[in-house]
């Protein structure tokens, strides 16, 4: 008998993409040296960015972006009817991301004060899991293609794909980085989830927490850490606020 | 000859973000030939407003997920000149080799996985990859030194952590910096390949007279700022840019329209290739010559030819760039400055055009009013009009339904609309 998680076969597998930059799609376009052997793991039903082909019949769809406008619900529940597996892809998707700062306005005044008063519909911003069950959330802006290549394999060989539980901060200090905390900047790199290899901080611009909470993190510490080196509250709301990735603590500590 | 046509195209592939075309031809005559953005609007302008000085980049560069260093760097620029910041010359340096490496990244992209499928009849790339390996190979290897010339320089090729204000946080590894320049010289050769499969294809016939819109210099091809300039002759200072743009309001579209002495106007690489085309480095204007283009060209379908000429200007003047940093300081990347009030435009050029961020901040440098004109929307009205005009044409030379739908495309992808940028 065969073993079914020794079974290759190719994914059928469909991109789509909401309110967003496209920019996490284009991520499946990158690291060109593995990139047939990626490609050859997908039967591409649906990717409109880079195929005229399309058909209905996908597995599993990887869906970028946020919510906020009345359509894209609706095209948002047929995708979740048609998909086994859907897979909220990218930080947008996961958290509502940057999109959700918009939130934060009257959504008259924002309207009136871009469109002139042209009657443009435009919702509050939602994360995916808002609207319809999401089977798999791979955070990241953008969304890592060495994470999203070993996920592909895991769902090919039917393994259960897993992420670091731990913070970026482990990586960043693998990565023999001068903490940020040092120079006098708060980084939400104690706070947020690994696997992006710290390639913010190992650029010296502190972590804005894409990736969401870890769960092995200490948020209370985090935030004595913050109020023991005497750092601007505002700008810690303002990272932590960023994403909208950490939604639950910033209600929680304003 | 007297017939019907009805294309309708929504949500057109291909192309970054969704737009639809729609062209109606009743008893022969041309009844409506439209491009409507339908894309789902941000609310940039609203989203950064209250954000500090320093975090904008980090912002504005999400706008968009294939030019976001342009972006970055546009917000960068209207902040420095706002706030009266100069950059250390190793970090404008760094800034230019950053973007050269953006516009490799996504002229490649465009060229082989966009525009390529149009010309070898396939629905996308992945077919090719068995039909023409080595042509394939050569747009992914030109695509990926791209990228890595960001990565390196900018720390991150889509969403770059580095580019702050004032500078840059990080300088690149010397080692990685001299490793680019052993891989701009082995990917000569797929430059090569990628000149001698364009200029073997036959590229649409269709012209409609068009003003050029893009920067100007006067010493250099133009990436980041400068002097506005349009092929009518007009001449503006970057914080004139609203004088250049006029963005106004149509009914079908989610996107804004621009004009300047025309019902339209055209910025991209055609545009920079009309206005610039002096400036180019010496193997670009020969490639360019190679490849039948000559300035003023008011084809469209030229501007593949113009991203392939501007690739071969970006490796070769990238290799000098790099040259240049080797010999130089990359300590000294960073100025400090303090925030405050201010007011100011960057303008910078995007892969697809004259790319504007104008910015207003508070004593404490936060910012109080924005507005973001796109290249794409500067390019929609033009997009518009030339449809009109392509039907027309194509109805007179006798073409069938699915050829004007296949050039109606062909068209529309050949100003590389980046949608969801344009309604950010």
């Amino acid at each position: 008998m065969k073993n079914p998680v020794y079974t290759f076969e190719k994914l059928k597998f469909a991109s789509f993409e909401f309110t967003c930059c496209e920019g996490c799609q284009l991520q499946l376009a990158n690291r060109e040296a593995s990139l047939e052997a990626f490609f050859s793991l997908l039967d591409v039903r649906t990717f409109r960015e880079i195929s005229s082909e399309k058909h209905d019949d996908y597995d599993i769809a990887f869906v970028e972006g946020s919510i906020s406008r009345s359509d894209e619900i609706e095209r948002l529940l047929a995708i979740r009817r048609q998909a086994k597996t859907l897979v909220a892809f990218g930080t947008c998707a996961c958290f509502g991301g940057v999109n959700s700062l918009k939130n934060r306005f009257p959504i008259k005044e924002s309207i009136a004060e871009v469109y002139d008063g042209l009657p443009v519909e435009t919702l509050p911003v939602r994360k995916i899991s808002d609207i319809v069950k999401v089977d798999l959330s791979i955070p990241g802006c953008p969304v890592a293609k060495e994470e999203i290549e070993r996920i592909v394999v895991n769902l090919v060989t039917g393994s259960l794909p897993a992420m670091p539980k731990y913070p970026v901060c482990v990586e960043c200090k693998e990565r023999l980085n001068t903490c940020l905390f040092d120079l006098g900047e708060i980084c939400l790199g104690p706070v947020t989830r690994a696997g992006c290899s710290a390639v913010c901080t190992s650029g010296k611009t502190p972590c804005l927490g894409c990736r969401g909470p870890a769960e092995d993190s200490n948020f209370p510490a985090f935030m004595e850490l913050v109020k023991e080196r005497g750092l601007s509250r505002r700008d810690l709301q303002e990272k932590l606020g960023f994403y909208n990735a950490f939604e639950a603590y910033t209600v929680h500590e304003t | 000859m007297k017939r019907d046509c009805s294309i309708d195209i929504r949500h057109l592939t291909r192309v970054e973000g969704h737009g639809n075309i729609l062209i109606r031809i009743s008893g022969g005559k041309l009844v409506e030939a439209r491009w409507a953005v339908v894309e789902t609007p941000r609310f940039f302008e609203v989203m950064v407003k209250g954000m500090s000085a320093e975090r904008v980049p980090f912002l504005t560069s999400r706008i968009c997920g294939i030019c976001s260093i342009s972006h970055a760097l546009a917000s960068i620029r209207a902040l420095e000149r706002a706030m009266q910041v100069t950059p250390p010359p190793a970090a404008e340096a760094l800034r230019l080799l950053a973007m050269h490496g953006e516009t490799l990244q996504s002229h490649a992209l465009h060229l082989f996985f966009l525009a390529l499928p149009d010309f070898a009849g396939t629905p996308g790339i992945l077919p090719l990859l068995e039909s023409h390996p080595e042509l394939v190979r050569a747009g992914l290897h030109l695509k990926e030194l791209g990228n890595e010339i960001s990565t390196v320089t900018a720390g991150r090729c889509t969403h770059p952590v580095s580019l702050v204000l004032g500078g840059l946080s990080k300088a690149p590894d010397r080692n990685h910096l001299q490793q680019l320049l052993d891989i701009i010289g082995e990917r000569k050769s797929a430059l090569e390949v990628a000149c001698d499969f364009f200029a073997s294809l036959d590229i649409p016939q269709f012209e409609r007279e068009t003003e050029f819109i893009s920067l100007h210099n006067g010493s250099t091809y133009p990436f980041i700022g400068g002097e506005l300039v349009s092929t009518d002759g007009v001449r503006r200072s970057e914080n004139d840019y609203l004088l250049m743009t006029n963005e106004y309001l149509t009914e079908f579209s989610t996107s804004k329209f621009t004009r300047c002495s025309r019902e339209s106007s055209a910025a991209g690489a055609l545009a920079r290739f009309n206005n610039n085309s002096a400036f180019l480095h010496p193997e670009a204007k020969k490639a360019a010559e190679k490849l039948g283009l000559r300035k003023v060209s008011h084809n469209p379908f030229m501007n593949n030819i113009a991203r392939l000429a501007e690739c071969v200007h970006i490796l070769y003047d990238a290799e000098a760039l790099i040259e240049q940093l080797l010999g130089t300081n990359l300590q000294e990347i960073r100025t400090h400055f303090t925030p405050k009030a201010g007011s100011a435009t960057g303008a910078v050029e995007a892969p697809r055009g004259i790319l504007y961020h104008h910015l207003e901040t508070d004593e404490e440098g936060r910012v109080t009013k924005a507005d973001c004109i796109i290249p794409t929307t500067q390019n929609n009205a033009n997009i518009h009009f030339d449809l009109h005009a392509l039907a027309l044409q194509s109805l007179e030379e006798g073409k069938t339904d699915r050829e004007i739908e296949k050039l109606a495309e062909m068209l529309v992808r050949s100003y590389d609309p980046c949608i969801s940028c344009s309604v950010h």
